[in-house]
């Protein structure tokens, strides 16, 4: 170790000799254990000094806290434990840790990553992490979305946090402790400081996990949270900003991509796709129950075999819409106009342009019939195949097209619970027809095309008649089969959020539990937290005979009753043409069986829950 | 004895989780009918998952899948491995055909064959776990005590060449087996619909042996019977050696305090090979293994699941104070060891005729996977000889597979099947591949670091050259590769052997004895699959010039000083 000396160090004559009679005497420990000591006391000194001087602080919350007479800053007792850990180290490590500091009077949340909401963590002013790292510098599984998460574009600036790391690993890897490494780093990056520095322990632990917890509960016990005033002060800020969107159906926003997955696990015959949409610097807010409206572009491959088909020029300048704008053909036919269904109008509007005898035949008055079933499962190439030749300049042709609609989907999150965001579920829709494969314009879109990073055309659909109850007491049963789940999830994060007191029951149905249980971490860890109070499934291909919602609603007739008795509101939400039939019906038997009712007594009595918006349905 | 009882405590300290768990069971049940009925979820929680291990079965997710369904907002794909215990392997062809069908109608379509000679079915899901031990059941066998800390599957070696004393030998190992079943009805209750048995009568202990929380940890016994050592007797906590005098078997000599598991960079854990304290004669067997059962209860670490096998007790105690333990709980003493001779622990392949007059075919499999493959209709071909064959099926300890006591009748219709579906004696690998072992690791266990059974036969394909070249093709070598520590293909008695420590990268040992006399010893730490092909290839042309005659490989990297011999597992780290 280097020879301190008044030349090469900030200390005068005395200090230098007793710092070098003191530190060659320090084991490793000592040495960890004092530099985490003065680093603790640095940040005490640091954090007093700006406590000291409250002109930094303009907000209102300091300037109150100042009124009240109070100097100090008061000190967070408030301590996050996260850990990360494959084989259970951490995990100990974590609970002994957090015992510990439960003595010192510190209030403790202690989690695995994966458990842990990270967007939460704007909120955590005390983050201790311990992590292990596996096979090649990898992190535990329950780290790996923690860990993604801080190193996305999502992660949020965490000036306010303290932390510091513990990280296991093992010397023989080359990659020795790498995820709490990272972990460090990138909370540093993110502008957290650190309470203590990281410590990276070998096989053999046990020395340095005690001296770095040591530092730790000393850092603690001398940290102040004058940054934490700060940060309200600017959520304050933000908050007196906000203003109302400018964006609408008719001048939508373009959302970024922050994420687009598929919900159903490998092997599963269905694909459905949770998007991730930002809506920073738009303005947009919802309420649960509100829909998303999103624009779509067509497929490209049937566009191509459109303009093949046709003999046009891509690259052909086509009026856009009806304003006048222009642009190529290409573009056209992706993004303004409809291609995919045939409609009454559109074929007669085609005759026109055509002098093909079964074009118009097809339209004569008596062929009705026949013509409603050519339509059915066709799109516009179909129209331009069976009906050649054509000899039309496309300028003239796009002019009888529709304008493409925005499809609306349920919306999937709670604005509260995730700012700035909003999710989205889709179902990928492929089947085929008249011997050529079809794609759901906007779910294909979403499935094949859309990528993080993109951007959606996108707006707000409000719903009022599907709507949370405005007491968070009432009890409330929610229906949602296959991605009828959707609006349940913005639901139940909603409540969460509103720390709700009332129980709420979901339904939930599909193919196979293995594959198809969408969102089905999120519902168990709703349980676990008690937001959801009971969830029942209903997994149609899993057993000989097929099982549905409507199945468990009459399974639970009893306890569905005494909630309803109770004011629960129901919601039902998905496939309108089957499932709402089956659930109404199935309503109909518990209030029938269980009320000692007429079958038109039981159906007044849904009537009448449905008269007094108790009764709420989002079906399609 | 009073003195030595005086001297010797238990080992002190609180009692590890799992103790806990145990004892608040009520005798293995748990809450394992509710949870196993609850639809959110197809796991269970943590300690109903250990309960379930003393059921014979282990909560898996594929671990190919866990990073994606994590993103997908799915659990893992949590699915069941079901043990099915067979005493000495042996099944009946019925017993072959109902597992076969499990497997299709519950299981991944596949079954395993383990080196305890137990049946492996993979991939059920908890629902369909009632329904497939409930037939398991119906056919005579058990999954119950097929995992947990409880006595596991009896091996016995499946000689086919002394049918005379194979029989016998394997009628010890399944009164063994018998004698140390658990006793408590909570099997019944849980998955066959017994009636609930008011339990804890007055002064009735329900299980007699093992108590209410049963042993410290897993306690293995095998029975070998020489020349052959295909149990690896000296690698069980309870080993049996069959001592035949006049052609006869006269009784055992008794192996104690072997085990393969370790942990990582922990010295206090090690694999150790079992050590002959004596002889005992047959009608003593039965006592003479409850005996030792309840010594390991009474003495083995409840503090510290690593450190709770059966050899640490021996080891932490001695074997002086072990036999007279013994002895004072047999009153009677064991005879002087008896002289016995190992020859390997390999299996003999092909066709060959017990002294009985039946035939017996010692089918080659691949890491003990039953399946159908491109290459060969292996599943089926077995399924198709079991519709037929009259006699039965024996696992061997080398997960490899014998069509036993075919008479000379049907010998000619098994052969045209084994023909038909492409199983094979093996005649065409290499011996290296012959001799070669491994665990099932990825992705199912949850236990491993690397890849194992997947990758073997890779690693195979690259040493093979290397191995021909060097005109070793005809070379026994035993070759063994587990994907972690805890030594399910016994890979400390390999005379070259992978444990893994992280995907693609083992820990390479070297130098165990041919007949499972010897431990190996770590040669190169954590190292990929370049590193093993660079540094086996010299060691295998040295060898093939410079050995002696009869050399075996793991003496020769000993002679040639690559290692030095482990002679106790307490120097296997030096």
């Amino acid at each position: 170790m280097l020879q301190l000396q008044v030349t090469n160090s900030p200390f005068n004559e005395e200090q230098v000799e007793l710092l070098n009679r003191l530190l060659p005497t320090l084991t490793q420990t000592q040495q960890i254990w004092l530099g985490g000591y003065i680093s603790a006391m640095t940040l005490q000194g640091a954090a007093a000094v700006s406590a000291a001087a409250p002109a930094v602080f303009t907000a209102p919350s300091a300037s109150t806290a100042a009124a009240g007479g109070t100097v100090e800053p008061a000190i967070s007792r408030e301590v996050t434990v996260l850990f990360g850990s494959q084989t259970g180290n951490c995990q100990r490590l974590a609970s002994s840790l957090s015992g510990k500091l439960k003595e010192q009077g510190f209030e403790i949340t202690v989690s695995a990553m994966n458990s842990f909401k990270p967007n939460t963590l704007k909120k955590v002013e005390n983050l201790l992490i311990l992590v292990s790292t596996h096979g090649e510098g990898e992190p535990p599984d329950n780290a790996r979305s923690f860990h993604e998460f801080l190193n996305s574009k999502r992660a949020p600036r965490l000036e306010h946090l303290r932390f510091s790391v513990l990280a296991l690993g093992d010397t023989s890897y080359e990659f020795f402790c790498q995820t709490g490494k990272d972990f460090d780093q990138k909370l540093e990056e993110l502008g957290g400081q650190r309470l203590s520095p990281r410590v990276d322990c070998d096989l053999d632990y046990d020395e340095q996990v005690a001296a770095w917890m040591e530092q730790v509960i000393t850092a603690l016990n001398g940290a102040g949270s004058a940054p934490a005033i700060a940060e309200e002060a600017v959520l304050a800020a933000e908050h007196a900003e906000s203003l109302q969107s400018a964006y609408s159906r008719n001048n939508p926003f373009q959302a970024e991509v922050l994420e687009n997955l598929n919900l159903n696990g490998r092997g599963s015959d269905r694909e459905t796709r949770h998007l991730e949409l930002s809506l920073a610097g738009s303005n947009i807010t919802f309420e649960p129950g509100d829909a998303l409206g999103v624009y779509p572009e067509n497929h490209p491959r049937l566009v191509d075999e459109i303009i093949a088909a046709m003999g046009w020029n891509s690259d052909e300048r086509v009026p856009l819409n009806k304003k006048g704008e222009e642009g190529t053909l290409r573009e056209a036919l992706l993004r303004h106009y409809e291609i995919t269904v045939l409609t009454k109008p559109l074929l007669e509007q085609a005759a026109k342009l055509s002098s093909a005898a079964g074009l118009h035949e097809l339209l004569l008055p008596d062929r009705a019939p026949q013509l409603k079933e050519y339509i059915q499962g066709r799109d516009l190439l179909d129209l331009i195949q069976d009906f050649s030749p054509w000899d039309v300049p496309a300028r003239s042709f796009v002019t009888i097209l529709r304008k493409l609609p925005a499809r609306l989907y349920s919306i999937a999150s709670s604005y509260k619970a995730n700012p700035e965001e909003v999710h989205f579920t889709v179902r990928a829709v492929r089947y085929e027809s008249h011997g050529r494969e079809r794609y759901g314009v906007c779910s294909v879109h979403c499935a094949e095309r859309v990528q993080p990073g993109d951007t959606l055309p996108i707006y707000i659909q409000n719903n009022p008649n599907f709507k949370l109850p405005a007491n968070p007491d009432v009890p409330v049963i929610m229906i949602g089969p296959g991605t009828g789940v959707a609006p349940f999830r913005s639901f139940l994060e909603e409540r969460e959020e509103q720390g709700a007191a009332g129980k709420t029951w979901l339904f939930y149905g599909d193919r196979h539990f293995v594959t198809d249980f969408l969102y089905q971490t999120d519902w168990q860890r709703m349980l676990k937290d008690g937001v959801l109070t009971k969830l029942d499934v209903a997994f149609s291909r899993d057993t000989e005979e097929k099982v549905y919602v409507q199945h468990r609603l009459l399974e639970h007739s009893r306890e569905l009753y005494a909630w309803l008795q109770e004011g629960a509101h129901i919601y039902v939400c998905g496939d309108e043409k089957h499932m709402a039939h089956d659930v109404h019906s199935a309503l109909i038997s518990v209030i029938q069986e269980e009320g000692g009712l007429s079958p038109e007594a039981a159906a007044a009595y849904l009537d009448n829950l449905q008269q007094e918006q108790r009764y709420q349905r989002d079906v399609y | 004895m009073a003195n030595n009882e005086s001297a010797v405590k238990p080992i002190g300290g609180p009692p590890s989780d799992v103790e806990h768990i145990k004892l608040e069971s009520n005798y293995l049940r748990g809450a394992l009918v509710e949870t196993l009925s609850n639809p959110i979820t197809g796991s269970l929680p943590e300690d109903d998952n250990r309960l379930l291990k003393f059921h014979g079965s282990y909560m898996q997710d594929d671990r190919d899948l866990r990073s994606e369904r994590e993103r997908s907002k799915l659990e893992p794909a949590f699915q069941f491995m079901l043990r099915v215990v067979a005493p000495g392997g042996v099944a009946t062809p019925a017993q072959w055909l109902v597992m076969d069908e499990l497997a299709h109608k519950y299981g991944n379509g596949t079954l395993r064959l383990t080196t305890r000679q137990a049946f492996q079915m993979h991939g059920v899901l908890k629902w369909n776990l009632k329904k497939t031990i409930k037939t398991i059941n119906d056919t005579l066998m058990t999954t119950l005590a097929a995992c947990g800390d409880v006595n596991r599957n009896v091996m016995s070696g499946p000689n086919p060449y002394q049918s005379e004393v194979h029989a016998e030998v394997y009628e010890w190992a399944r009164r063994i087996s018998d004698h140390l079943s658990p006793r408590t009805p909570a099997y019944h209750e849980i998955w066959l619909d017994g009636e609930k048995v008011v339990d804890s009568k007055e002064g009735v202990e329900v299980e007699p042996i093992y108590g209410p929380v049963y042993l410290p940890r897993k306690f293995k016994i095998g029975l070998a019977v020489p020349p052959s050592n295909d149990v690896d007797v000296f690698s069980q906590d309870l080993g049996l050696i069959a001592i035949l005098e006049d052609g006869k078997l006269a009784g055992f000599n008794i192996s104690v305090g072997g085990g393969m598991g370790m942990t990582h960079g922990d010295t206090n854990t090690y694999p150790q090979l079992g050590r002959v304290i004596g002889f005992c004669r047959l009608e003593q067997v039965i006592d003479l293994a409850e005996k030792t059962v309840t010594i390991q209860r009474d003495y083995g670490n409840r503090s510290v699941r690593k450190n709770a096998r059966f050899k640490y007790t021996i080891d932490r105690h001695g074997l002086e104070w072990f036999t007279g333990e013994l002895q004072h709980r047999l009153g009677w003493a064991l005879e002087p060891a008896r002289s016995y001779h190992f020859d390997h622990n390999g299996d003999r392949y092909g066709w060959v005729k017990g002294v009985n007059g039946k035939w017996n075919l010692t089918l080659y499999i691949q890491s003990g996977r039953i399946q159908d493959t491109e290459n060969s209709k292996l599943m089926t071909g077995l399924r198709e000889i079991a519709l037929i064959h009259g006699g039965n099926f024996r696992l061997t300890p080398n997960q490899n597979l014998i069509i036993a006591n075919v008479s000379s009748v049907k010998k000619r219709k098994v052969m045209e099947l084994a023909q038909q579906y492409g199983l094979t004696d093996g005649a065409h690998h290499s011996a290296l591949r012959r001799s070669s072992m491994s665990c099932v690791a990825l992705p199912t266990c949850g236990l491993a670091m690397a890849e194992a059974e997947r990758y073997l036969p890779h690693l195979l394909d690259k040493l093979e050259p290397i191995i021909n070249e060097a005109g070793l093709r005809d070379e026994e070598i035993i070759i063994r590769m587990t994907g972690c520590p805890n030594g399910c293909a016994r890979p400390a008695l390999g005379e070259i052997s992978f444990i893994g420590k992280a995907p693609g990268r083992y820990n390479m040992y070297l130098g165990a004895g041919f007949t499972g006399d010897r431990l190996n010893k770590l040669y190169k730490e954590n190292i990929d699959e370049k590193e093993i092909l660079e540094t086996l290839e010299p060691i295998i042309h040295r060898y093939a010039k410079e050995r002696q005659s009869g050399e075996h490989f793991g003496d020769f990297v000993i002679r040639s000083g690559y290692v030095k011999a482990v002679t106790s597992g307490l120097n296997f780290h030096d």
